[in-house]
Order: structure tokens, then C-alpha cells, then sequence
């Protein structure tokens, strides 16, 4: 166990974020790439998502806000959005994503609209946490080595 | 290590696979990062790219500055797999292929377009340590084609001092290649590019623009649909092609051509003539000529000037009367850019754009895109113009009145002539049919050029030249298109005024046909969508008469980094 305080609450953070399910493996293997020439990468790369992928929801939503739905284009940019989510390992994010595309394939667009409102939510939530979850980081300084969730 | 000409590092064939030179595509920045640093992890070199345009041009500037590519499926400006068949045909190297979405179909999909491996994102590191793989089992294929060709004497003698293989296997009289083994089959191309740079590094056949002319030529004369590997390999007659090496050319052939089609289908409006920015100056400019009324008998001069998308100008002059092998003499543009040139007599168009119009008066006279294959075939790149020939007949035509332009036919109609194989051509050319007799054979249609009017000085030879240099443009279609523009061109000046129905033709091509006589022509053509279709354009062999600049001068062309190895050795 941790003996500095930082890292002991780091710890208990990234741990109930794997156990809550906002993170999966792909985030360990983020935190395995950070290594001495790029301390903050996991940082670094969770910060670029959440930039590049706001452009991708505002034109989900803007889809969404002309009816009809065009479900082919809807799809598209959910796909391309959740190619992003997974490269950070933004697990319930994800699952939102597919569950969305399900909904498009169907041509559901109440599902859609439903799923995309819980999709920003998890979404929303997710940032705050890392956010946190790094600013705990930068303080506690750099961790040895990535540890799997137990 | 020891720099290729290209400046770029050679991997390193001591510590393979470290050192692979890998070239990362995908629009996703997040992924693109990701990527780069696990590439990196595997001590890989990376170069990371956002846009599939510019992921080939990096290809194409640097021939061999890259093993092996992995690109992800969904990008915004191409189409992943079109991406895929473009880096098969031209620089045949491994692809792999990434996306979330792993869905059998697609992954069909992709390995049915050459993708050596498809990848599920998220990817795992393991999977990028085992890339190389790929890299190393195409060498060692081509390596086998290599060997299980004629002899490795007479590979041996393809390249002296160049040793193909230095395994062990190489035998033969060339010590310096006996003493060379190597542990891996790998280390043995990488060695062969250092020692000789100028060939292409790996043994492999290379698809030089002539030889896939004369593949292109076997596969119109078999016939598109019986087509078959061993057909073309027993037409084409070169040693030490392997019916491998041609089934596998052949599947990507028919995958360009495939997609061309469905381009094309989409493509049906006439597009006015674009510019194209190109690095070099050139392009964008169509020949304008006047039409020109008071042309001399005897003297001819028509302008064919292509602006392919940078640059490549040629222009030809055809002289008039006196001096039909004028053209031989005719400077060709540089395919810079240069544009038109002087046309003495004629006025310029007046606009590079120009709708086919039936109405033009006089304009196409006999307008035979019969000679898009009226010359050389072997000019022919992708595009079969062989097929071309036998459509149409040109007519002679007098000129109604002094001005006639014709449109150029868009290069989507070069797209459609690409794509067809013989018959498409033809719907084409009933368009221009108006005044066309019928179907001629190219050298029926030569011979049928009467010349008409003391300003019909253009003879047949005349075209050929022209034809010719047309056919030195780069891209593949757009050559041929230019061949028989300028073809077409040239008849005009003979001809009456002929309506020359364009409406066939492509968006992207237009041909100005100044008819009339010594309406110079100028055929430009647009760029457009070459960067869509990016073809490798299999550039022709340098004019016969007077195109002797360095097949390098293609970088001029539309897509300037693309060329193909100028030499003619299959394998390097």
C-alpha cells in the first residue's frame, strides 16, 4: 500500500475507476506506454480525446436535431466516435456507442435520442473524474510502474 | 546504415525487425498518437499521417521510405480500401488494416482489397510487435517468385554486380554476390537496395510503366473478361515475370478498374476545367486558342496542351502542310506546365470551359476519339485505349465557320474510357459520332483523314506524334484522353464543322477543338479528381519524338510525386 498520501488516493481513484466500469484494459495499456520521454502521457492523451471528440458530438447533435433522422450519417459519426472513446478505454462511454448505433440500425430514433442523452452523461462524468483523477497525479508525482486493477 | 538516394535511412538489417518503417493512417488524432508511441515501443520508425491524400503522397515521394503501412478503414477524404488498393498497385506494400467495427463483411472487404491484416481497435501492443511478419513474408515471396524463375544466372544478369539474393543461393559466376549470405531472407533485399540505388530496393517486380503498359495491352487483346493470369503472362513475353507476380497485378487491375467504374458512374456533369495548384506551375492552364479563321493553309498549329493536375502541359504543334512531321519536332510542353504554345493563327478560345455543345458550328470535325487508339497502344497506361481504336472513324470535316470550340471531354469520361473495357468506349464516341462514319480501326482512321482543305495539312502521321506525346502524360487516364484529344484535335482542323456531342464526356475533361482551320486544339485536362483517383499514372514511355525528358518529369504531372521506376528492369 501506498505510503504517500497522493498516491494512496491515486490508487483509490483509478481502482474505483476500473471497478465502477469507466475504465477497461485499454487505459492500463495507455498508462504501460507512459514511460520517462513522455511522463504525462496518459494525460496528454485523454486531454486530445476529449478535445477531438467534442467536435464529433456536436455533430451528432446537430444530426440530431434535423428531422428525419438520417440514421446512415447518425452511424458514421457514432462510429467514428466510438473509435475515439475506445482508444482511451472509456468503457460505459463505449457501450453507450454501440448501443446508439444498434438503435440507428433499427431506425430508432427515440433509442437514439434516449441513448445519446445518457451517452453525454457518462460521457461528462468520465471527464470529471480523469480530470480529478490527474490533477491527484501531477501532484503525487510519477508513479513506478502502471498497476492492473485488482 | 547507409542512406538511400532518397535520403531516406535503410532499416537497419542487422536488428530487423527494429528499424521497420512504418507509416501510420488514420483521422483519429488520439489514435494517431497512441499509435505512434506503442510503434515507437516496438523500436519501429513512425511517421503518422491524418489524411489518406497526403499518406500517398508521402508514399509516392519517398518510393521506398516505407515497409509497411497500417491505415485505419473509415477516413474522411478516401475511402480506406481505396486507400489500401492504391498502395497494393503502386508501391505493393504490405497494408494492414485497422477499425472498431469488426465486422466479418468488412473484414472480408478488406482482405479482399490486399490488406495483409485487419486490426480491432483498441490494439494491443502485441499485435503491433508482430507487423513486421508481413514485411518479412512478402520478401521472401518475391524472393521465391524471383527464384522460381528462369535461372538465377540470368537474374544474375539483370543486375551485375546487384545481387538479388544473397543467401547462398545466388550461385552463378558473380562472386561478389556468392560471398554475400545473409541470416534472414529480409537482409537481402535491404542490402541489394544500398548497393545499388537507383533500382528499386526489393526483388520484386516492379511495375514500371512499360510493363504495365504491355500488361494492359495483353489483358485488351485477351479480352477484359477471359482474362487470365497465365494469358497475359504467355502475351507479354517477359522474362522473368512469373504468373504469380501477374495474378496478383492483375487482381489489383481489376480492383482500380472496378472502382473507377463506380467513380465514373457518379460523375455526370461536365466540369469546367479546374485549376490545380500544383507545385509546379503548369497545370491549369488549357490551351486556349482562337479559332482561328484565317489560318494559313499551310500552316497548322495546334496546341494540345493537358494540364493534368500540376502540371503536365504538352503541347504539340501540329504544323500544317509542309511540315506534318512537324510534330516531331513539335516541343513537347514540359509537363510542368507549360501550356499551350504559340498558335499562330488561331484565337484563343475563349474559355477553358467549355460545355460540349453540339451546336458548335464547325467545331469537332469528324471528331474521331478513334484516335485514342489510333496510335500507339503501347501508350496506353491503365486505360485500355486499345479499345478505343476501333470505334471510331474520323471524318473530315470543314470548318463552318472559323470558331469552334470543343470542349475538352472531362476526365471523367477518361475515367469511363478507363473503366470500360472495349465496348465503353463506345458510348463515348457515339456522342461524338455525329459526323463520325463509323467504325474505323485506328489505321483505317489515319488513313481515312483526308485532308480537306488546303489547311488540312495535318496528315495521320501527324497524330501520332501527337498521340504520342499525349500519351507521355502522366496520369493514365488523362493520357489517353489527351492521346485522343489531341487526335481529335488535329482531325478538326481538318474537318468541317462537325458537331461532336460531349456530352459523354467526362466532367473532368475537355477538349477544345478549334476548328476551323489551324484552330490550334488545345486539350486540357482538368485536374480534378486526380487526386481522387489518384492513379499512378503509368506514364508512357517518353514520346518518340521528341519527349525526352526523364520520366521524372511526371512529378510534374498532376500527381507529381507519383512515378513509377523509370528503368525498364522488372525486378530490381
Amino acid at each position: 500500500m501506498e505510503r504517500n498520501p497522493l498516491r494512496r488516493q491515486l490508487q483509490i481513484m483509478r481502482k474505483s475507476l476500473f471497478d465502477q466500469g469507466y475504465l477497461d484494459e485499454q487505459f492500463v495499456q495507455l498508462e504501460e506506454l507512459q514511460d520517462e520521454s513522455n511522463p504525462n502521457f496518459v494525460e496528454e492523451v485523454v486531454t486530445l480525446y476529449y478535445r477531438d471528440s467534442a467536435r464529433l458530438i456536436l455533430n451528432i447533435e446537430q444530426a440530431l436535431e434535423r428531422k428525419p433522422y438520417n440514421f446512415h450519417k447518425l452511424d458514421a459519426y457514432m462510429h467514428q466516435f466510438k473509435g475515439s472513446s475506445s482508444s482511451i478505454g472509456a468503457k460505459k462511454v463505449k457501450a453507450e456507442s454501440t448501443l446508439f448505433r444498434e438503435y440507428c440500425k433499427s431506425g430508432n430514433g427515440e433509442g437514439c435520442m434516449r441513448c445519446f442523452q445518457q451517452l453525454k452523461k457518462e460521457y461528462t462524468t468520465l471527464r470529471k473524474k480523469l480530470e480529478a483523477y490527474f490533477q491527484v497525479a501531477r501532484q503525487a508525482g510519477p508513479m513506478e510502474t502502471a498497476c492492473r486493477p485488482k | 546504415m547507409v542512406l538511400l538516394e532518397s535520403g531516406f535511412s535503410s532499416p537497419r538489417n542487422d536488428v530487423f525487425p527494429a528499424g521497420l518503417r512504418v507509416l501510420v493512417v488514420d483521422d483519429d488524432p488520439t489514435w494517431l498518437k497512441i499509435l505512434e508511441k506503442m510503434l515507437k515501443k516496438c523500436s519501429y520508425e513512425v511517421t503518422t499521417c491524418g489524411l489518406a491524400r497526403d499518406a500517398l503522397n508521402l508514399l509516392r515521394e519517398k518510393k521506398d521510405g516505407y515497409d509497411i503501412v497500417i491505415s485505419d478503414v473509415n477516413m474522411p477524404d478516401m475511402d480506406g480500401f481505396k486507400l489500401l488498393e492504391h498502395v497494393g498497385l503502386e508501391m505493393d506494400l504490405p497494408v494492414i488494416m485497422m477499425s472498431v467495427d469488426g465486422e466479418t463483411s468488412r473484414v472480408m472487404k478488406g482482405v479482399q482489397h490486399g490488406a495483409c491484416d485487419y486490426l480491432l481497435k483498441p490494439i494491443r501492443m502485441k499485435e503491433l510487435r508482430n507487423i513486421w511478419q508481413h514485411v518479412f513474408r512478402k520478401k521472401i515471396h518475391e524472393v521465391r517468385d524471383i527464384e522460381s524463375l528462369e535461372g538465377i544466372e540470368s537474374i544474375q544478369m539483370t543486375r551485375s554486380g546487384c545481387d538479388l539474393f544473397d543467401d547462398g543461393h545466388f550461385l552463378g559466376g558473380d562472386d561478389t554476390t556468392s560471398g554475400r549470405k545473409r541470416k534472414d531472407a529480409d537482409n537481402k533485399h535491404e542490402d541489394r537496395d544500398l548497393s545499388d540505388p537507383s533500382s528499386t530496393k526489393k526483388a520484386r517486380v516492379i511495375w514500371t510503366v512499360d510493363l504495365h503498359q504491355k500488361f494492359v495491352k495483353a489483358v485488351n487483346q485477351i479480352g477484359f473478361d477471359k482474362v487470365g493470369p497465365k494469358k497475359i503472362l504467355d502475351l507479354m513475353n517477359i522474362p522473368r515475370l512469373t504468373r504469380e507476380n501477374v495474378a496478383s497485378h492483375l487482381q489489383k487491375y481489376r480492383l482500380y478498374l472496378s472502382r473507377l467504374q463506380k467513380e465514373s458512374d457518379i460523375k455526370n456533369s461536365f466540369i469546367g476545367m479546374k485549376h490545380s495548384d500544383p507545385p509546379n506551375n503548369s497545370t491549369a492552364s488549357f490551351g486556349l486558342h482562337k479559332p482561328s479563321n484565317t489560318m494559313p493553309d499551310d500552316v497548322l498549329n495546334g496546341t494540345y496542351s493537358f494540364p493534368m493536375n500540376n502540371s503536365l502541359v504538352q503541347t504539340v504543334d501540329v504544323k500544317g502542310q509542309g511540315d506534318r512531321h512537324g510534330i516531331a519536332s513539335v516541343p513537347v510542353a514540359e509537363p510542368k506546365g507549360a501550356l499551350s504554345k504559340d498558335i499562330p493563327d488561331s484565337h484563343k478560345t475563349k474559355s477553358s470551359q467549355m460545355s460540349f455543345d453540339h451546336s458548335l458550328g464547325s467545331a469537332a470535325s469528324g471528331v474521331s476519339f478513334a484516335s485514342f487508339g489510333s496510335t500507339t497502344p503501347a501508350r496506353y497506361s491503365w486505360t485500355e485505349i486499345p479499345e478505343i481504336q476501333s470505334k471510331v472513324e474520323y471524318e473530315p470535316v470543314q470548318p463552318e465557320n472559323g470558331f469552334n470550340q470543343l470542349p475538352l471531354p472531362e476526365p471523367s469520361m477518361i475515367e469511363k474510357e478507363v473503366n470500360r473495357s472495349r465496348t465503353e468506349v463506345k458510348p463515348l464516341f457515339d456522342e461524338y459520332r455525329s459526323n463520325l462514319v463509323g467504325h474505323s480501326s485506328p489505321a483505317d482512321l489515319v488513313d481515312l483523314f483526308p485532308v480537306q482543305s488546303k489547311n488540312q495539312t495535318l496528315k495521320n502521321q501527324v497524330f501520332d506524334p501527337i498521340f504520342a506525346t499525349k500519351s507521355s502524360i502522366k496520369t493514365k487516364d488523362i493520357s489517353q484522353n489527351c492521346l485522343a484529344d489531341s487526335e481529335f484535335a488535329q482531325r478538326n482542323l481538318n474537318a468541317t464543322g462537325r458537331e461532336v456531342t460531349l456530352a459523354s464526356l467526362p466532367e473532368d475533361l475537355q477538349i477544345f477543338w478549334l476548328q476551323g482551320d489551324g484552330y490550334p486544339m488545345n486539350i486540357a485536362l482538368q485536374n480534378f479528381d486526380f487526386p481522387e483517383y489518384n492513379d499512378p499514372a503509368l506514364i508512357d514511355e517518353t514520346p518518340f519524338y521528341s519527349y525526352d525528358a526523364p520520366r521524372l518529369d511526371h512529378e510534374h504531372f498532376f500527381d507529381p510525386t507519383e512515378y513509377y521506376a523509370i528503368d525498364q528492369g522488372l525486378f530490381v
